[in-house]
């Protein structure tokens, strides 16, 4: 198990970079935490010629609050999603997700863009990008362009993104002072990647009726799965079990799962829908702190 | 024009290694093979048992799922620069008194852990402990003895502060 | 043997070395029985421990291996050009020339088939080694693995054991005309009548997955063959048994004495894997004999999961004679055991090593086996923790609860009502084995008290009544140890083994050398390759006790090499033999050394040998201690001055002696045997909750009491059943080795095999009784199988309790979420 050879580049700035991918297009890889890449070369099922390490630029590792959003450059380790104070205040899913994400030395490399663009249908922060409608700032030598985490992810492993192009830094919505959220997952073992998760956010009006619910689910579909239809569901009501217990039957209805080594399909269904439940009355019993908090 | 080799120059267990490395050249093949550093220990090549585990900059990585030249201009400390002066680290000498290891393979990786798991965490619980070290496979122990060693050495180093 | 067995619970480790009375008059200080901390530690604490793939050699080359993708498949050819013209390839070495450079390996079975160590014609498993490139370092080989051709035409794979018995199953061996290895109809006392004289007769079909202790260290191997001597000089991280060796020698066809194993001081766990190891032993001096340089191999660990070894898959259908009270009178189980794709050994052994305790610890005297050992195009199989144990116990366990069941008695009073008592020890088995000591009874009621059985069972009852899936699971097992060769030869049927010419086989023995150098300090070597199990510790504890010296006048070395050390064809560490065999001998030895040291202390003194005693460094005259001499001082007149030395003493201090059991024999013509020696128990009580949403199962508490005679140290004792129990729990809960129906591997990496981290592993509460063995010089026995053996059973009928409710039954492992929840699921929709 070891790498292919490649020719390797580590660039120290964005344009440079992006040079290089307009240079070799499909020939070459980015290279960012490599927790996911790595492990593919190791076992040689990713066989770039050129490799573009972007870890020495320095200008894609930071975490900025613009008004009412937070931009996160894609070369932010997972770690910081941990410690970052000013991700905690703004979007503290974010924070409580992250160590859902592999182990301690996992993050310390991984990287936030790394996660997105692998792409793997059960990686959490795309299911919060997804849920948060996050937005994606891409760039190539050509130019840029931003795309919704809803056009963002196209299958398994595979994004909007073509060769010569680079996510550069995803902006999350900061979340409302009174949200309560949470992240629910069933997980084989520690620190694997999730059988199914849901994440959710769920908002409350002063006399605690839901005034909106975001949520997405992963592990039950190629990319992470939303709806509308659903999430209207609670909008608002208040929050009753009756109420949860129709939303996680039509969580378990419309995702559309597989079945492979670790689950059936019909587990991941039914899975969907009890984590869906688990993670509202989280949220919501979030929520409703927050808004004594304010009061 | 991209380079069959490239210098680096990285700093381990405090001394300075100048050498000539292939770039897919594996930091725990680098660590073990081209300066003999053998207490470094490989066991999956993905990352998942954490044998590998060592400290760049400070942090724990896993030494194989990294290229030595993305090392280039580093510090690194594999186990072989854990003991001071002819002086056990506190978590080998728990680890030592609390029978934390049968055949030692996983050792290394998992006092690397446990040196960054307590620096943050310096009074876990067990608990705190189990999930900290979940990044390291153990398969002689049972975790118990390794635990107890976590939680003995957090103890005698809080005492000596 | 009541008067030896104590109760203890573990107790903290002391560090200070007690008084003990000896013999009498003689006080001294006892290192056995402490948990001093262990010698080997230093050095893997710090990173200076010497496994496989520390060590280097001149001109050292590498191999990568390349395999074959497809479960069954005709090899039409080969084109290696490519790779061997690639820079930094020094030879590629392809399975046709394996089968002209070797012969297939031997195996105790009547069936005659060939086994190469790499694919020879044909391809019988996915991960089969093909060809072997030999290149200037790793990365080179496995880029030309890649520019290797070969040309295979696909035949219909059958990986299920069962389904591979029809008539019209593929064949993987034609040869054979079938996939059947070995078939042994054995009968034990009178089952037609057991079952004539049942009250109730109960019969299950239970299906027992693959899965393998797996070490983290994986296999690794530097062979070099030295073209002018004829000699192969192979380090590796061979376990033994050393009739492995015997094995290897005969493939590479080469004398013994010209292959010469060295095994360095540390190998990184094993669990009996290992021990299979030796077909690639026999591929690399292959390789390193065309290359003509030394070529090291280390395995990956995708090779290790697809290619390496693990214990059986089975199926075994079991019905048992039981009386209205419980008793049970007769077994009759037929066992279809799938070695995957050639029957290696020591296989067949996984159906026949534990022979002598199939029984368990009950006391039934009609056993039928009807055994099928099967071969499927799946990797072959090999020892792994608890060899054949964990299997017999799964279905006698789960056939316990289910006569618990059918009776409406506790499942603790089931079991108690058959146990074999304190009475009847020394116990002989139907089948052949003699239990030396112990007293389940007592065991049973220790982990009933420790475990507040009575509660639990109260709380389960509140736990139902809310709803939850709560369980209780209770799994007994007799821990054989220390294996007589002899067993594996009921693979064999009677009339072969009665043939003229035939070479009976029994027996197990172990070695130990001890030198005393002119200062007075010791050396030890053993004829043993430990992975974990503390050796050194072990050892120095009993040398210091035995010659009356502290630990820190004891080395042990570790490493192991058959050139220099002794040994036959039963040493190693394997089959939890150390703590029973290994000791002993180096009791022995030690003795035979403090006589030696007593008998040149009486000439120099002049004092009858009878009066002498060693105490803290000095021989002393038990009525006269003024007339005394220091034993460095003996030793120092051993080594430097001859002039002193009567005549019949040698010249220097050194002792050897060779431990063997006195009750190893042959297998009668009945297939009766004593398939292991020293016989521990354990008893588990596990309590789960079953989360019916995910279909996982939580380990809320576990308690597990164990009899493994006397304690060397009991800290290395309570490790060896912490890592046991994890590693049942482990195959009964995560792991499996999972191929599909056409052959593919389905859990090359480590995603995919899914091994427990701390977070998983639950706590035990441990607890132990000792009745001592009186065969073994300390009252040792075995404890590094012990709960691996019992942990798949007191899972599964925890978990069979707690669905109980839902009107399931678990005769299938692994309980993973896939499988439960499925059950659940279905338990729901008629
Ligand atoms: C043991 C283990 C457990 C894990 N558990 C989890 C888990 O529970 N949940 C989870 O979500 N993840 C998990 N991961 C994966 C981890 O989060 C990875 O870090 C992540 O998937 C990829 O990020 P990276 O920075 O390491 O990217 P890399 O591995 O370097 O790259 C991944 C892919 O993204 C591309 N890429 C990276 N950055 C960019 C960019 N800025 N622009 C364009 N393309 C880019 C690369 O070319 C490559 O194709 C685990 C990994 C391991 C080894
Ligand atoms: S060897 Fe690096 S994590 Fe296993
Ligand atoms: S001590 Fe052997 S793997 Fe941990």
């Amino acid at each position: 198990m070891k790498p292919p050879k490649f020719d390797y580049f580590d660039p120290t700035t964005v344009e440079e970079a992006l040079d290089l991918l307009k240079e070799y297009g499909e020939d070459a890889k980015i290279l960012a935490g490599g927790q996911s890449l790595v492990p593919l070369l190791n076992f040689r099922l990713a066989r770039p010629q050129v490799l573009v390490d972007i870890n020495r630029i320095k200008d894609l590792d930071y975490v900025r609050e613009n008004n009412g959003t937070l931009a996160i450059g894609a070369m932010t380790r997972q770690r910081t999603l941990e410690t970052s104070e000013i991700i905690r205040s703004k979007c503290g899913l974010l924070t409580d997700a992250a160590e859902l994400i592999g182990h301690p030395q996992i993050r310390n490399r991984g990287t936030v863009g790394g996660s997105l663009v692998h792409a793997d249908p059960t990686a959490e922060l795309a299911a919060i990008a997804k849920a948060l409608d996050a937005q994606m700032k891409i760039r190539s030598s050509e130019g840029e362009r931003t795309v919704a985490a809803k056009d963002f992810f196209v299958t398994v492993m595979t994004t909007v993104l073509e060769p010569s192009e680079m996510l550069v830094e995803v902006e999350f919505p900061a979340l409302a002072p009174s949200a309560g959220w949470a992240f629910e997952e069933f997980v084989l073992r520690h620190g694997d990647f999730a059988v199914v998760g849901v994440t959710t956010v769920v908002t409350l009006d002063a006399k605690q009726t839901c005034t909106e619910l975001r949520l997405a689910a992963i592990g039950v579909d190629e990319t992470p799965f939303r709806d509308p239809e659903i999430e209207g569901l609670l909008q608002g009501q208040k929050i009753t079990d009756s109420l949860l217990d129709e939303l996680a039957a039509r969580v378990s209805e419309k995702v559309d799962p597989f079945t492979d080594l670790h689950a059936t399909a019909e587990q991941r269904k039914h899975l969907a829908g009890v984590l869906a439940k688990k993670a509202i009355k989280k949220a919501e019993e979030a929520a409703i702190l927050n808004l004594k908090k304010e009061s | 024009m991209p380079q069959a080799y490239r210098s680096v120059e990285i700093t381990v267990n405090g001394l300075t290694y100048n050498r000539q490395v292939e770039p897919r050249r594996l930091l725990s093949d680098f660590l073990r093979e081209d300066l003999d550093l053998r207490g470094t220990h490989v066991g999956c090549e993905h990352g998942i048992c954490g044998a590998c585990t060592v400290l760049m900059n400070g942090y724990t990585v896993r030494s194989c799922l990294m290229f030595a030249v993305q090392a280039n201009g580093a510090e690194i400390t594999t186990i072989e620069g854990l003991a001071k002066n002819g002086k056990l680290h506190p978590l080998q000498e728990a680890f030592w008194e609390n029978h934390g290891l049968q055949c030692g393979f996983c050792t290394p990786g998992f006092l690397l852990s446990a040196c960054e798991l307590l620096e943050r965490n310096p009074d876990p619980t067990e608990e705190e402990v189990r999930v900290g070290l979940s990044g390291n496979m153990c398969r002689c122990t049972g975790y118990q003895g390794i635990v107890e060693s976590v939680l003995a050495a957090a103890s005698k180093m809080k005492a000596q502060k | 043997m009541k008067d030896g067995t104590a109760t203890m619970v573990m107790t903290p480790p002391a560090t200070k070395p007690k008084k003990k009375e000896v013999s009498g008059q003689e006080l001294r200080k006892t290192w056995v029985g402490q948990s001093i901390k262990r010698r080997e530690d230093p050095r893997l604490l710090t990173g200076r421990g010497t496994f496989v793939d520390d060590i280097t050699l001149p001109n050292l080359h590498h191999a990568a291996i390349l395999r074959s993708p497809r479960a069954h498949a005709r090899i039409l050819s080969y084109d290696t050009r490519e790779a061997e013209n690639h820079p930094g390839v020094i030879a590629v070495l392809t399975g046709e020339e394996v089968g002209q450079m070797s012969k297939p390996f031997p195996v105790g079975v009547t069936a005659a088939f060939k086994y190469y160590s790499a694919a020879v014609g044909k391809v019988r498993y996915v991960g089969e080694p093909v060809a072997v490139v030999v290149a200037s370092d790793r990365y080179v080989a496995e880029d030309a693995m890649e520019l290797i051709q070969v040309e295979y035409e696909p035949l219909p794979p059958i990986v299920n054991c069962e389904a591979a018995l029809e008539a019209d199953a593929p064949v993987l061996h034609e040869e054979l005309g079938n996939n059947i290895g070995c078939h042994r109809l054995l009968n034990y006392g009178d089952v037609d009548q057991a079952f004539e004289e049942a009250d109730l007769i109960l019969k299950e079909r239970f299906v027992f997955p693959r899965y393998s202790s797996l070490p983290l260290e994986t296999y690794a191997v530097i062979a070099d063959f030295d073209a002018i001597t004829g000699m192969f000089t192979v380090h590796s991280n061979f376990m033994g048994p050393f009739s492995m060796h015997a094995v290897a020698a005969r493939a590479l066809d080469v004398e013994e004495n010209k292959l010469r194993f060295i095994v360095p001081s540390d190998i990184g766990g094993s669990f009996g894997i290992k021990t299979s190891i030796y077909p690639y032993i026999v591929l690399l001096s292959l390789a390193s004999r065309k290359a003509g340089r030394p070529v090291k191999w280390i395995e990956d660990r995708q090779e290790h999961l697809m290619a390496s070894s693990c214990q059986t898959d089975r199926v075994a259908y079991r019905e048992v004679a039981v009386k209205n009270d419980g008793t049970l009178l007769g077994i009759k189980s037929k066992v279809i055991e799938n070695v995957g794709a050639y029957l290696r050994a020591p296989e067949p052994a996984c159906t026949f090593r534990p022979i002598g305790n199939f029984v368990g610890p009950y006391k039934v005297r009609n056993v039928q086996l009807d055994a099928y050992v099967v071969m499927t195009n799946k990797c072959p199989t090999g020892p792994n923790r608890g060899y054949g144990c964990q299997q017999i116990y799964f279905e006698q366990e789960r056939m316990m609860d289910r006569i618990a069941e059918e009776l409406e008695l506790d499942p603790i009073e089931v079991r108690m009502k058959n146990l074999i008592t304190a009475e009847d020890m020394p116990y002989t088995t139907p089948t052949g084995g003699i239990y030396d000591s112990g007293d389940y009874p007592k065991a049973m009621d220790l982990v009933v008290e420790m475990s507040q059985y009575t509660k639990l069972r109260e709380r389960q009852k509140k736990a139902r009544a809310e709803g939850r899936l709560f369980g209780i699971g209770i799994a007994t097992g007799v821990d054989p140890s220390v294996s007589n060769m002899g067993y594996i030869t009921i693979a064999l049927p009677p009339e072969f083994r009665a043939r003229a010419g035939y070479l009976p086989k029994s027996g197990s023995a172990e070695s130990a050398t001890i030198q005393m150098n002119q200062r007075g300090k010791v050396s030890v070597t053993m004829g043993t390759t430990p992975q974990g199990q503390g050796h050194e510790t072990v050892v120095t504890q009993i040398v210091a006790d035995e010659l009356g010296i502290t630990p820190d006048d004891v080395v042990i070395v570790d490493e192991f090499d058959t050139a220099k050390h002794g040994w036959s064809i039963s040493s190693g560490t394997y089959a939890s033999r150390f703590a029973s065999v290994g000791t002993s001998a180096a009791v022995l030895a030690a003795r035979k050394l403090k006589g030696k040291i007593i008998h040149l202390a009486a000439a120099l003194l002049s004092v009858p040998e009878e009066d002498l005693i060693i105490q803290e460094g000095k021989v002393f005259a038990k009525d006269n201690p003024e007339k005394n001499i220091t034993v460095k001082r003996v030793a120092g007149t051993a080594h430097w001055n001859h002039e002193l030395l009567p005549d019949d003493v040698e010249a220097g201090l050194q002792a050897r002696a060779v431990f063997r059991f006195p009750a190893n024999v042959a297998p009668d013509p009945q297939d009766r045997v004593n398939s292991s020696n020293t016989y521990g128990f354990m008893v588990e009580i596990a309590v789960v909750e079953v989360d019916p949403d995910s279909g996982k199962v939580n380990i809320l508490d576990w308690f597990s009491v164990h009899d493994a005679g006397t304690i060397i140290n009991p800290k290395i004792v309570e490790g060896q059943i912490y890592g046991g129990a994890l590693h049942g729990i482990g195959g009964a809960l995560f792991e499996e080795l999972a191929y599909d129906d056409d052959g593919q591997f389905l859990t090359g990496s480590f995603m995919h095999y899914v091994c427990p981290t701390a977070v998983e592993a639950p706590k035990l509460t441990i607890g132990h009784i000792c009745s001592p063995s009186p065969l073994t010089l300390l009252g040792s026995k075995g404890a590094g199988e012990s709960s691996s053996e019992t942990a798949p059973a007191a899972i599964a009928g925890a978990v069979a309790d707690a669905l109980g409710p839902l009107g399931i039954r678990i005769n299938e492992l692994p309980l993973n979420p896939k499988r439960v929840w499925t059950l659940i699921h279905e338990s729901k929709t008629p």
